[in-house]
């Protein structure tokens, strides 16, 4: 159970630290469309009997790719096709899913999380902590302005798409915690929280980490507590925080 | 040609040919000039005779075909069109200035000179809450910060909010005079333009004319580049 706990605050964080980006880029709803991107890729490896985390991660690379694509190479950024793609991968995704694995993939079940789940998401964690604040200005720089950005030299096709492969990683690490219709909120809502409090990057980042930890924390323990599924308490905690938060602000 | 001019000690930027397409738009035909090490060229035009995208060019921004050579030693330091920062977005001006440059002293020195005399209270600001003419000026000290010898400033407002007497425009002439830089703007205004530029590029999307002021801006040349609304231009540069 320790170990459970220690992997969904490591889970909680790295999506509060992405997501902090997402929130600022304006991407949110990207950060949730890949969520469900997840779920083929998982029934996938379901199917074929490897670790479903690696399918839903090769599902996550090919969409990231797509979306990485029409963002760089399109002048005007198709969230309509994008909206259109993820619900079908949804769609499909329900259809290949074999029917007794449906529910937990779709909202996670903690007690499939072995230890080889574990230490995977150990070390996918401290990469998008390392490399992530390695290009983390160069992807604020592009916030204020890609233009300016790329005038000092930030190759900004580069740094996006590094970015939105941490991204699909850090989704197909929450998948197991709380499903893939739910993980999308672990990257999102932690930020808007943090968002909604903080006056500086610094204060931004730390709180966004900060909700996401407690969120996966405090979910499992009343999720535990209860005898509930713990993808949609772990979610909830952090749309409670999110209600404080915006309380707070006004 | 292009390399014996710029072999010259105070050459500083040859354009030549310049062509630029934008979805199989030709947005700019056959842009030839140059400019000197300690110029003022002001870029002006009407809406859409692709002023921005020639900076964008210059920047290597945007695919182009023809000849932009900068002299080697060239350092450029960019001011973009206004920008909507949210209010709500969490970057306060001193992590935005840090991007580029770690040193407080010299964040420090380039916020006094754009005229920010006591700076702590501004660098703990969000820049979403400053006003239009702060924003100009933490965009300015945040291209003087890495030491540029040229600026590529896309249409300074001659900010009504620029806090004290001095205009953007005086700024960006003190800061030529202190720096040694040469200064690329583009501008509406055409009485700026005359009083702060020492040559001027008529564009719509091919040069209408190029040279300093006083000799090229006309009523022939006027009206060639905006047509027949140069008189409300004329009007508009007044109130500006």
């Amino acid at each position: 159970m320790a170990f459970l706990i220690f992997v969904g605050a490591l889970v909680g964080a790295s999506s509060g630290f992405l997501g902090s980006f997402m929130v600022l880029k304006r991407m949110s709803l990207v950060g949730d469309a890949l969520s469900h991107v997840a779920l083929p890729g998982l029934a996938l490896g379901l199917t074929l009997g490897i670790n479903p985390m690696f399918g839903a991660l090769a599902a996550l690379t090919i969409a990231v790719l797509g979306i990485w694509y029409l963002g760089e190479k399109t002048e005007v950024y198709s969230e309509a096709l994008v909206g259109v793609f993820f619900t079908a991968s949804l769609a499909i995704g329900i259809l290949i899913t074999p029917e007794p694995e449906l529910l937990e993939a779709l909202f996670g079940n903690l007690g499939k999380i072995g230890y080889s789940d574990g230490l995977i998401t150990i070390g996918a964690a401290a990469m998008i902590f390392l490399v992530t604040s390695r290009i983390s200005q160069k992807l604020l720089l592009g916030v204020v302005s890609e233009d300016l950005a790329r005038s000092t030299g930030v190759k900004m096709s580069t740094v996006n798409l590094v970015y939105l492969l941490l991204v699909g990683l850090v989704v197909a690490l929450g998948v197991k915690f709380v499903g893939t219709l739910l993980t999308g909120a672990l990257v999102i809502v932690p930020a808007a929280a943090a968002k909604n409090l903080a006056g500086s990057l610094r204060s931004y980042h730390w709180l966004s980490i900060f909700i996401g930890t407690i969120s996966v924390v405090a979910g499992i323990f009343i999720a535990g507590f209860l005898g509930l599924p713990s993808g949609p308490i772990v979610v909830l905690f952090s749309i409670l925080c999110f209600a404080l938060s915006y309380a707070f602000k006004n | 040609m292009v390399m014996n001019w710029l072999m010259k000690e105070d050459g500083l930027l040859s354009v030549s040919g310049l062509k630029v397409r934008l979805n199989n738009h030709l947005i700019l035909d056959n842009v030839s000039f140059e400019v000197k090490k300690d110029d003022t060229l002001a870029i002006i035009g009407p809406n859409g005779a692709g002023k921005t995208v020639l900076f964008k060019a210059l920047l290597g921004l945007l695919p182009y075909e023809g000849k932009i050579t900068w002299s080697p030693d060239v350092k450029v330091g960019y001011v973009p069109q206004k920008l909507f920062i949210g209010k709500d977005v969490p970057l306060t001006v001193e992590e935005f200035l840090k991007f580029k440059e770690k040193s407080g002293e010299k964040i420090a020195n380039a916020l006094d000179q754009v005229g920010f005399k006591d700076n702590s209270h501004l660098l703990k600001s969000k820049l979403g809450v400053l006003s239009g003419g702060e924003l100009q000026r933490v965009l300015i000290a945040f291209a003087i910060l890495a030491g540029p010898n040229v600026l590529l400033f896309d249409e300074p407002t001659s900010g009504v909010d620029l806090s004290g007497e001095e205009t953007v425009y005086a700024l960006i002439n003190r800061l030529q005079k202190e720096k040694d830089l040469a200064i690329i703007f583009i501008s509406h205004e055409l009485e700026v333009v005359s009083k702060y530029a020492a040559n001027v590029l008529c564009l719509n999307k091919e040069k209408i004319c190029f040279g300093p002021p006083k000799k090229v801006i006309s009523k022939q040349s006027l009206e060639k580049l905006y047509g027949e609304d140069i008189h409300l231009y004329h009007h508009a540069g007044h109130h500006h």
